[in-house]
């Protein structure tokens, strides 16, 4: 496949979304609502649940299931208020120490005059900022399409994850053709030259596991059940200070 | 003369072919008076021709010279532009700036096709060899780490030596107890650097988190434009954030907004005053006041006017460091 197929596979309708992962993986989730702040963003499902009994704090963007559902979620884009409900569940797990899971599928943040008006850019900022700091384990794993800042938001983590035919990128390729050589028909090419498959962020080191994506869901969803499970242990063995530590060198290498 | 689409539906084709050569006709002769407004410049007594930039404001022909005194600032109050050295050199001097990390220089680690070119011509067109230059100086008799970037370097976008020299900026002020003050225009990130450029975000966001535990001052300053992941990292994680008049700050661009809900976007959207007015600025200071209001910032976070040291969360408990 190539780069441009690999996205549009990332893109499909019929892969499982953020929520799925949730559903399948976690038990006892108790989805909690709301930044406090603003309102309630459906493009993110957030809560806590248990990992092979263990308490957790889990975060998924979703871009939902069928149109309506999709409209509802807004295609999976979130607002300022999608980051800062992510980012009170993320304190919220640091005061009660659970480790915190998220998964990545997006286009990006929302491009619109309210999400503007509400600080996208300072939403997105504050998340990373705090995440950089967070005093509890957190993995991310990009699940579908890991759309630029509006991915990154939820990615500052520990250990990113991402599936085989999922893609990660700063820019779409169709929005890098369009403003590099005024043509969004050369996304193909433009994805080939950003590097976005889950092969290329192997190579560049920006993720420590690729997921196989040649068996069932079911499967999948079993394996990445255990490889969650013993990942958080070990890291749970980690003192904050190395905890944190990790965590700055992990991105200091880029 | 604005083409009435009424008027094309109505008439037959080649009369609607005539409308629409006139208006082409109208709008070249207007382009062409523009064009020669614009080169037609104010003769010098020498006669020799004077560099003059029109405020695309008041429409003032402003010379480069006056200008310049004036820190590029129009008298209508719009502020153009000003490349890294220029600010540097108004808000501290060069002889009192001691740059750090000017050696680092990007490469095309992608090997993204025409970035190397692009590079080059960056380079040429800036005299730096970065989106941002860093170091060290006294602004108002206080040391500080300070970066500046500069748009002339690839519209200021982030690449990977952008986000490492300032998280090198950030790390020495962290280690030497110093406030950090910086200018932001860019952008956003640095599409050739792929993903990379993407990361520079978490990694800057961790340098200042690391210096604001410390108990360190930052102090951003918003400048024209600041867009992107600068706006969605760095750029929004000062304890105190100002911006400069009528500056764009925001995160998508106003283009891929337009598109994205197909409608015009008002002038006002994204300027600094729009920020200001939905809490994301703390204040918008003129250019010319920028140095004064710096200085007060800085003197409200020192221990003591004495010492000059800054309140951080090591030297106030445990007097001088």
């Amino acid at each position: 496949m190539t780069a441009y197929e690999k996205l549009k596979t990332a893109r499909g309708k019929d892969r499982p979304t953020g929520a799925d992962y949730i559903h399948n993986i976690f038990t006892d989730f108790i989805e909690l609502h709301g930044d406090r702040r603003f309102s309630d963003d459906t493009a993110i499902v957030a809560g806590i649940a248990r990992l092979n009994g263990e308490p957790v704090t889990v975060i998924a963007i979703e871009r939902g299931k069928d149109i309506y559902d999709r409209m509802k979620r807004n295609f999976g884009s979130p607002n300022p208020e999608g980051y800062r409900k992510a980012l009170r569940l993320m304190k919220q797990a640091e005061k009660f120490h659970r480790p915190v899971i998220c998964f990545v599928d997006t286009a990006g943040a929302f491009c619109g005059v309210e999400a503007e008006e509400r600080g996208q850019g300072q939403a997105i900022a504050e998340n990373l900022y705090e995440m950089m700091g967070l005093k509890t384990p957190t993995i991310s794993v990009v699940v579908g399409e890991g759309g630029s800042g509006g991915a990154l938001a939820l990615s500052a983590a520990d250990r990113v994850w991402i599936m085989e035919n999922a893609c990660y990128s700063v820019v779409s390729p169709e929005g890098c053709a369009s403003i590099l050589w005024k043509d969004a028909k050369r996304a193909p090419e433009a994805a080939e030259a950003l590097r976005i498959t889950a092969e290329d962020m192997k190579q560049l080191g920006v993720v420590e596991k690729v997921i196989g994506e040649n068996k069932s869901n079911e499967e999948i969803f079993a394996e990445m059940k255990e490889s969650l499970y013993k990942e958080i242990t070990a890291l749970q063995k980690l003192s904050t200070e190395e905890l944190l530590q990790q965590r700055y060198n992990r991105f200091r290498a880029y | 003369m604005a083409i009435k689409f009424k008027d094309l539906f109505k008439s037959s084709k080649q009369e609607a072919e005539k409308i629409i050569e006139r208006h082409v006709e109208s709008h070249a002769e207007k382009q062409a008076e523009k064009a020669e407004k614009h080169v037609a410049a104010p003769q010098q007594e020498d006669g020799t021709k004077e560099i003059t930039k029109t405020c695309p404001v008041c429409g003032t022909e402003n010379s480069v010279g006056e200008l310049w005194e004036n820190l590029n600032v129009c008298k209508c109050g719009y502020h153009f532009k000003m490349n890294a050295r220029q600010r540097i050199a108004f808000l501290v001097g060069n002889e009192n700036f001691e740059e750090l990390n000017g050696e680092l220089v990007s490469e095309n680690i992608l090997d993204f096709p025409g970035y190397d070119t692009k590079l080059k011509s960056a380079k040429l067109n800036s005299h730096e060899k970065e989106s941002v230059v860093t170091g060290v100086c006294n602004i108002g008799g206080y040391k500080v780490a300070l970066f500046v970037m500069d748009a002339e370097f690839m519209m200021g976008s982030m690449g990977t030596v952008t986000g490492e020299k300032i998280t090198k900026i950030f790390e020495y002020a962290t280690e030497n107890h110093l406030p950090v003050v910086g200018y932001t225009v860019s952008g956003g990130a640095r599409m050739q650097e792929g993903i990379l450029s993407l990361m520079q975000m978490a990694k800057t966001s961790g340098a200042v988190k690391r210096h604001s535990d410390e108990g360190n001052l930052y102090i951003t300053v918003l400048t024209d434009p600041t867009t992107g992941g600068v706006t969605a990292s760095f750029a929004m994680e000062g304890d105190i954030i100002l911006a400069e008049p009528n500056a764009t700050v925001g995160f998508a661009g106003r283009r891929v907004i337009e598109q994205t809900i197909k409608k015009k976007l008002p002038n006002e959207f994204q300027k600094s005053e729009f920020l200001l007015e939905h809490g994301f600025v703390d204040s918008i200071v003129a250019r010319k006041e920028q140095k004064e209001v710096l200085k007060s910032i800085l003197s409200m976070h020192v221990k003591s006017e004495a010492d000059g040291n800054f309140y951080n969360s090591f030297n106030h408990k445990g007097g001088n460091n």
